[in-house]
């Protein structure tokens, strides 16, 4: 085979996701009452970003045959504490975004400690460490509140140029930075390694679980991203549960949209975002077509059943039926 | 000699103890503290009528976590108790508005709705081979969703129908709470069937390898199925007796069960993985839960620090004993 093709096999998942993602939004904008405009672009695209920065958060940790149930709250924890922080004069508000990213970083350090070093399934761990953030989230916000600096919110969320939102472009340097450099650092593959056979990786003599703890932390350093726009577009900080919760759903239905396996070792952070973008139109399509807002969860829950029951379609190569039990 | 040592300890307990799994003993032990610590703050923590009602309290996070076990045991989880809970308690409710015969069907039809959500993740985990965590979530998400269309966005004005209320809250033995009448019931029920039938060796069977399950000719596929059917029904029933609880259904009643359940499942002892548990551990889990709820509202401790609470003492548990073996 030509390298091209192999390219072509390995992106197969995040060109899917592309594929889906330009095809809704074709029907979104061409039925959007207001059409393919500046307007309805940055609307869509700050939505959209939101969703796209925790789904990276989600690749990153079931890349590497984990889950993160704690991502929305770790968005949530960090939205309240910009609330506070992310306020006053330059020197100030730069501080706090440091601090911000920081506590997302130390949540998603903390996530990966117990499951790695402590040897305790993702599932459960995440689950409690996810009432723990959700539990300061409330400390620090017990009623919707706080304000941002308006200056650097309104800057974030507008538009370059008046074309180009804002959100879009810090979302393409944040993968571009972190991401990129990331999966292809030693850690970053040896993260890939883990989740595809533990055993091996480890034969190998990759550093799996350096990698896998760089996952988790990273992981927990994008949800904090995600809290600061989540902030920058509300002005205030909420710890809902339910919106902690749904967040954390989405993530994960964007990353399997993505092409990301959910069994490790498999997909890219670029397909979880257009998967992210592409699970936002499909919800967005309701409105354009004038349904019932109420019938929103009903039509994200589908589609979430869907998108998962896809993966079903793996069983078919199947030969060996034991190959059923992994 | 540390390993002499202990068994000379182990020698000298008597012989309960000795065959106890240590996670169980420690659960019961963290009661016991649980209520020394409250009886110093008040002599009422040791009252028969406390305990009794923390009995009650603990018999509907009992019935869930039942359900819970069972997955647990086969080394899945059920995410989708939230609005199993929920579906159970609106659908039962709802169906008393259809004249006499919705009445006395209410509860069946309750639970039935729980079944069959159980129904789509047991086909979804044992057919379609998804992982369970994430198609409990998809399920809860749709049942979510279906709920909402339903209710029209409000809650529900059903009130729960006097069945309902009198499992929950009346009293056929004297003295003794229906609901903790029916958690006995449920939970004797559950012992005979894992320790009993071959269904409750196909369950820890499978939690072990479930290749070996399925080569030693347990069809292991409808095993798992309809495990995740029971505890969907379970979780159904669970609401439906906190509607009869607190005389009526709500959206959100089923949020406060899906992190106890878990906890209290994990915290008595059963692996996370499968395959090794008991239920009398579940049972001191479910209470240990309740008591630590009880305690923290008594001190008045606001929500936030009781999500914290929650979250720390279930790693610190996990990290005692839950710990996945050192594979290398």
């Amino acid at each position: 085979m030509k390298d091209w093709r192999y390219w072509l096999a390995e992106q197969r998942g995040t060109l899917l996701a592309l594929g889906i993602f330009v095809f809704m939004f074709i029907i979104y904008t061409a039925n959007h009452p207001a059409g393919f405009t500046a307007n309805v672009v940055q609307t869509a695209a700050n939505k959209g970003v939101l969703l796209a920065f925790v789904a990276i958060a989600q690749t990153l940790v079931v890349i590497t045959a984990g889950i993160d149930l704690s991502v929305g709250m770790i968005f949530l924890l960090t939205n309240c504490l910009a609330s506070w922080l992310v306020v006053g004069a330059p020197m100030e508000t730069a501080l706090g975004v440091v601090a911000v990213l920081a506590v997302g970083l130390a949540c998603g350090a903390l996530n990966g400690a117990i499951v790695i070093y402590g040897r305790l399934q993702p599932i459960v761990a995440t689950i409690a460490t996810g009432a723990i953030y959700f539990g300061i989230a409330l400390l620090l916000r017990p009623f919707p509140g706080g304000s941002v600096n308006e200056d650097l919110a309104d800057a974030l969320t507008g538009r370059i140029f008046s074309v180009v939102p804002t959100s879009i472009v810090v979302l393409a340097l944040a993968v571009l930075l972190i991401w990129v450099p990331f999966s292809r650092s030693v850690l970053g593959r040896a993260a890939y390694a883990a989740g595809s056979s533990e055993v091996a990786a480890y034969m190998s003599g990759v550093p799996i679980r350096r990698g896998k703890f760089a996952a988790y932390t990273l992981a927990g350093l994008f949800a904090a991203i995600g809290g600061l726009f989540l902030t920058f577009f509300t002005y205030t900080g909420e710890a809902a549960y339910a919106s902690g919760n749904a967040y954390t759903l989405f993530s994960i239905a964007s990353v399997v949209l993505g092409g990301v396996s959910l069994f490790g070792g498999r997909g890219s952070a670029i397909g979880a975002v257009f998967g992210a973008l592409a699970f936002r139109t499909i919800g967005d399509l309701l409105f354009v077509f004038d349904f019932d807002p109420l019938w929103q969860p009903l039509f994200q829950g589908i589609i979430l059943l869907v998108a998962v029951s896809l993966g079903a379609f793996a069983l078919f190569r199947v030969r060996n039926r034991l190959e059923w039990f992994l | 000699v540390s390993s002499t040592i202990k068994e000379r300890i182990a020698d000298r307990l008597p012989a309960f103890l000795r065959r106890a799994d240590p996670a169980v003993v420690t659960a019961f032990g963290c009661i016991v503290a649980l209520l020394l610590v409250g009886s110093l703050y008040s002599s009422s923590f040791l009252s028969p009528e406390y305990l009794l009602q923390q009995l009650k309290v603990a018999s509907f996070l009992g019935v869930i976590a039942t359900g819970m076990m069972l997955v647990i045991l086969l080394g899945q989880i059920d995410l989708s108790v939230p609005w199993s809970v929920a579906t159970g308690a609106m659908m039962g409710c709802a169906a008393a508005a259809f004249g006499p015969a919705g009445v006395a069907l209410a509860i069946p039809f309750g639970v039935l709705c729980g079944v069959l959500i159980g129904l789509v993740n047991g086909i979804g985990v044992a057919y379609l081979r998804i992982p369970s965590m994430i198609i409990t979530l998809a399920t809860n998400a749709v049942a979510q969703g279906l709920m909402v269309v339903y209710t029209g966005g409000f809650s529900p004005q059903d009130s729960a129908t006097a069945a309902m209320r009198y499992l929950a809250t009346g009293f056929l033995i004297p003295g003794v709470p229906n609901a903790v009448v029916i958690w006995a019931l449920i939970g004797a029920a559950m012992v005979f069937v894992l320790t009993r039938t071959g269904f409750g060796r196909a369950v820890y069977g499978i939690g072990n390898r479930e290749r070996a399950a399925y080569l030693s000719g347990i069809d292991t596929r409808r095993v798992v199925m309809i495990a995740f059917a029971v505890s969907g029904g379970l979780s159904a029933f669970g609401g439906v007796l906190l509607a009869g609880y607190a005389s009526k259904a709500a959206q959100s009643m089923g949020d406060a069960y899906l992190l106890p359940s878990i906890a209290a499942v994990v915290l008595g002892g059963t692996s996370i993985l499968g395959g090794r548990g008991s239920y009398l551990g579940t049972v001191a889990g479910v209470i240990l839960i309740t008591l630590l709820q009880s305690i923290l509202s008594v001190l008045q401790m606001p929500e936030a620090g009781r999500q914290i609470i929650y979250g720390v003492v279930i790693v610190v548990m996990l990290l005692l004993y839950g710990r996945a073996p050192a594979d290398r």
